[in-house]
């Protein structure tokens, strides 16, 4: 078991590097270079070369990535093209935004999707189950904007219990905070509980149908005796694969989210950069994205190998 | 009636009568339309009437108007990325599963590294560097969406390559590109079909986050993502400008993915039943 987590441990870190590589040489591809791109073709040869000095592209590429790298490995992401202002700074009371709201709506929905996902497994076929499934069919058809408008209509318009925009300030209280950020965090959960419901769904079925299942049956046991005792220690495993894959649902959500209720997270932080293409905004916050979604990914595959029951025993 | 060989469902009618009317407008969608697509017509946000069945939008152009010259371009685009999505992810995936070895292990650690953050990230990042034109959208989302296919059309190649009917071709001394186009395609056509509705449904939601979020499809042509933000600052009052198109996007959505449950349920079941019915 502990050989299976080091090599998870060593593939997520290998994951990372390669994803570090692949951001470095998506905003390298560019035919040209970022410079005249950027400046476009009202550009004097002598503002391209001062630009281009600016941004270090004078230097090798494999260099600038490995100076890239080791700064973002220190903590330096560099400046901000635009506004010239240091990106870390910025970044990180943004991404500190983003994780509360992300935690906020992954506290509610892992809970209650994986609840009722279950409850909706053991029902198969009937009423509950069917509910569920058209329920969490027209969920995840929707936009995730359609959603939150129809969540501000009747909370925000009509009852007036809570802001339209989310604006969270640094010194706020903690009641404040989670008054502010309970809309974004509900529109979220609704989003990614759907998805997490019909896969958890469809794991415990195919527990519920494995021979050892069967065996359990036959064998005498209670219903409840054969859910609780052998399908769900075992159905562990893939329902933490499940709520992983859902944090990517809860990334690309809360990008949309925060632009719905102008909440300050990293997420507009990077839509800011791409409409004005600050690519060092870009680059970092895309590392960002991608360290905070390799990690949670390493993690849950660890939580995963942990509680399978049929590692446990020392080979 | 049957299509495919199997009577459709009640929900699958409805999945399919939407598809139809959402592509009859974006086809006749010009001749139809009340007025015309940059005409101001009423005032900012003016309510449904009888003159303008859904309103006006932010400067007072007719949203029924807009919403119906937005079709063509919201699924004409999510369309293209879908079919150019395809096409790559089939052919690539098909080639790996019949010539393995390093063409193989090159495709796949390429796809993992892709598929190891979330597609918007990297479809940002992209975004950011070239500029948002409907061509670079297009090309941007269909490579990304074409992993996905990747993964599903080797898994599929993997299990046909194995069979006689392969091999057979195969010792005759039939080309690499034949087998895949006479042998596996055919074979592996049911479930691709169920996939391109799910990767439909996927681009389509994608194009009209992007558009959302102003990175997608730029104004002047209309498109339902962007009509959404255009129109975004009315929820606030409580009107229902930005409803309308983001309804548009969500009942073609959920059209889609009542076609796709019911096709999908067909595969489900095992041939012998399938034969029965």
């Amino acid at each position: 078991m502990y050989r299976l987590i080091l090599n998870r441990l060593g593939l997520g870190v290998l994951t990372l590097l390669a994803v570090s590589l692949l951001i470095f040489v998506c905003t390298e591809i560019l035919p040209g270079d970022v410079a005249s791109a950027v400046l476009g073709n009202q550009a004097t040869p002598e503002s391209l070369a001062i630009f281009r000095k600016e941004l270090g592209l004078d230097i090798p590429s494999h260099l600038r990535y490995f100076n890239w790298l080791w700064g973002a490995l220190h903590g330096d992401l560099g400046v901000a093209m635009t506004n010239k202002r240091v990106i870390i700074d910025e970044l990180t009371p943004r991404l500190f935004n983003t994780l509360f709201l992300a935690g906020y709506a992954a506290a509610v929905a892992i809970p209650l999707s994986v609840g009722l996902g279950i409850l909706a497994a053991i029902n198969e076929g009937k009423l509950t189950d069917n509910t569920a499934n058209v329920l969490t069919l027209i969920t995840i058809s929707v936009p995730e904007f359609f959603i939150a408008y129809l969540l501000i209509i009747p909370l925000v318009v009509s009852l007036g219990w809570f802001p339209s925009l989310s604006t969270v300030f640094p010194g706020i209280s903690f009641a404040q905070r989670i008054h502010i950020t309970t809309l974004p965090a509900f529109a979220l959960t609704l989003l990614v509980a759907a998805h997490m419901l019909r896969m958890t769904r469809s794991s415990v079925l195919s527990v519920m149908s494995s021979a050892y299942i069967e065996m359990a049956f036959l064998k005498g046991a209670s219903r409840s005796r054969v859910i609780a005792r052998h399908a769900l220690p075992n159905a562990a495993g893939p329902i933490i694969t499940v709520i992983a894959l859902n944090i990517a649902y809860l990334v690309v959500g809360v990008v949309v989210i925060e632009a719905v209720f102008v909440y300050p997270g990293i997420g507009q932080l990077m839509v800011d950069g791409v409409a004005k293409r600050d690519v060092p905004v870009i680059q970092a916050c895309g590392l960002v994205f991608a360290v905070v979604f390799v990690m949670l990914n390493t993690l849950a595959d660890i939580l995963a190998i942990v509680v399978n029951p049929r590692l446990r025993h020392r080979r | 009636m049957k299509i495919f060989g199997h009577k459709p469902p009640l929900t699958a009618w409805i999945g399919l009568a939407i598809i139809a009317l959402n592509l009859f407008v974006a086809i006749f969608g010009p001749l139809m339309a009340p007025y015309s697509q940059s005409e101001s017509v009423g005032g900012t946000w003016d309510v449904s009437s009888i003159k303008m069945w859904l309103g006006a939008d932010q400067i007072g152009r007719d949203m029924l108007t807009r919403l119906i010259y937005g079709a063509r371009m919201t699924i004409g685009v999510a369309l293209a990325t879908t079919i150019i999505s395809f096409s790559i992810g089939i052919t690539l995936g098909f080639s790996a599963a019949v010539l393995g070895g390093w063409v193989d292990t090159l495709i796949s650690r390429l796809v993992d590294v892709i598929l190891s953050i979330p597609l918007l990230i990297l479809a940002l990042i992209i975004l950011g560097v070239f500029g948002s034109s409907i061509p670079v959208l297009i090309l941007t989302i269909a490579v990304l969406d074409s992993t996905r296919v990747f993964r599903l059309a080797r898994a599929l190649g993997m299990n046909l390559t194995v069979l006689e009917y392969v091999e057979a071709a195969r010792l005759r001394g039939e080309r690499t590109w034949w087998i895949i186009r006479r042998e596996i395609l055919p074979n592996a056509s049911a479930p691709l079909v169920s996939e391109f509705g799910l990767r439909f449904c996927f681009n389509f939601l994608f194009i009209a986050a992007l558009s959302f979020l102003g990175l997608g499809i730029q104004p002047p042509f209309a498109d339902w993502g962007g009509m959404v933000r255009e129109n975004s600052a009315a929820i606030n009052f409580g009107l229902l400008a930005p409803i309308w198109p983001a309804m548009a996007i969500s009942v073609l959505t959920v059209g889609v993915n009542l076609v796709v449950d019911w096709l999908l349920s067909i595969e489900a079941r095992p041939a012998g039943v399938q034969a029965e019915l």
